[in-house]
């Protein structure tokens, strides 16, 4: 029986490093699931579900000599997986307002007392040095609809921030 | 009456164009019955193509009324034009651009961002052979867009967008 892993790898950004790992990875007989790479603020992230037949530390061995010439920092969990689980959203929400400390806290805060889940957000520090605007997009699910987010979401507009919330009408055809 | 078997990605079919309908007979009409019917046992289809079925001739059909209709106080952004039977479509007018979430009979248990335009004119037969024009934009243009899409043997899958592209498109639109 196989095992999966959740492999976390985290570094300075340079050309070739999911090439690198997915081929010795590969090579080594191990599968993919999942995988999300980001770079945030110039450094490179990666999370990959990983699965195969060995232990954690058979694949650290595989993946080290990557890690080991691109200078990366490699993290490994043994994880229990459900593919196949994808909880749809049925709302957005977009939040933008001056950069100071809290936000993602204020905001998440707020939501999920209205009963948001999230199911994806990403947040981007915009605008100029002086300036800076934070900005986030969150797709989550709340049980009654997008609805049920209006008072929350009129609070935070007292806060100084501007949230959006449109209803995510996922089309089938 | 018949419910038709759904092909699913990866069968080939999906990706042939399909022929245009020259002849308006009964057996026309009864693929249109039966696209209905099918279409109405797929989870909240909102349209469904004859290339779906394995049927390569250029016939489609679009009723997102249960969607507008639904009981939600936030309906999705669209005309409406009832159930459309789309045989020989051509969209001779594209204005706008609008992104949403779409799913397919044909791709299990995957959703993805697309972008389309937002309104559109359409022209198109209906199963008797008679000429008609629509205007439509949101909801129900995405819809149109999706099923024209497996008449020329495409998937949403060939213009989903990243997660990260449409933080951008939305956030700093
Ligand atoms: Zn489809």
């Amino acid at each position: 029986m196989s095992n999966w892993y959740m492999v976390t790898v985290v570094g300075h950004d340079q050309p070739g490093i999911v090439a690198g790992l997915s081929r010795v990875l590969s090579e080594g007989g191990w599968g993919l699931g999942e995988s999300s790479m980001a770079r945030l603020g110039g450094n490179f992230t990666i999370m990959m579900m990983v699965r195969g037949e060995g232990s954690a530390s058979d694949l650290a061995q595989v993946i080290d000599p990557v890690g080991t010439s691109m200078g990366l920092h490699v993290h490994i969990d043994r994880i229990q997986a459900e593919l196949h689980q994808h909880p749809e959203p049925n709302v957005q929400i977009r939040v933008y307002g001056a950069d100071r400390t809290g936000i993602v806290a204020d905001v998440t805060g707020d939501l999920a007392g209205a009963g948001l889940t999230i199911l994806d957000l990403n947040s981007e520090v915009s605008g100029t040095g002086d300036s800076p605007v934070y900005v986030i997009v969150i797709d989550g699910f709340v049980e009654n609809g997008a609805d049920a987010l209006d008072s929350a979401v009129q609070l935070l507009n007292k806060k100084g921030l501007k949230v959006d919330v449109e209803p995510i009408d996922i089309l089938v055809g | 009456m018949a419910v038709l078997e759904i092909l699913t990605y990866p069968d080939t079919r999906l990706s042939d164009p399909a022929l245009p309908v020259t002849d308006f007979n009964r057996s026309l009409v009864q693929l249109v019955v039966d696209l209905q019917e099918t279409m109405l046992v797929g989870p909240g289809a909102v349209g469904i193509a004859a290339p779906q079925v394995g049927v390569a001739q250029r016939v489609a059909i679009v009723d997102v009324s249960p969607v507008l209709e639904g009981d939600r106080n936030r309906k999705p952004k669209s005309s409406r034009n009832g159930r459309l039977v789309l045989i020989n479509p051509e969209i001779v007018e594209r204005d706008g651009e609008v992104t949403g979430r779409e799913g397919c009979l044909s791709v299990p248990d995957y959703t993805g961002n697309v972008l389309r335009a937002d309104a559109i004119r359409v022209q198109a037969s209906n199963e008797l052979g008679e000429s008609r024009e629509y205007h439509c934009h949101g909801f129900e243009s995405r819809a149109i867009q999706h099923e024209i899409d497996h008449l020329d043997g495409k998937l949403f899958l060939d213009r989903v967008m990243s997660p990260r592209e449409l933080f951008r498109r939305k956030a700093y639109k």
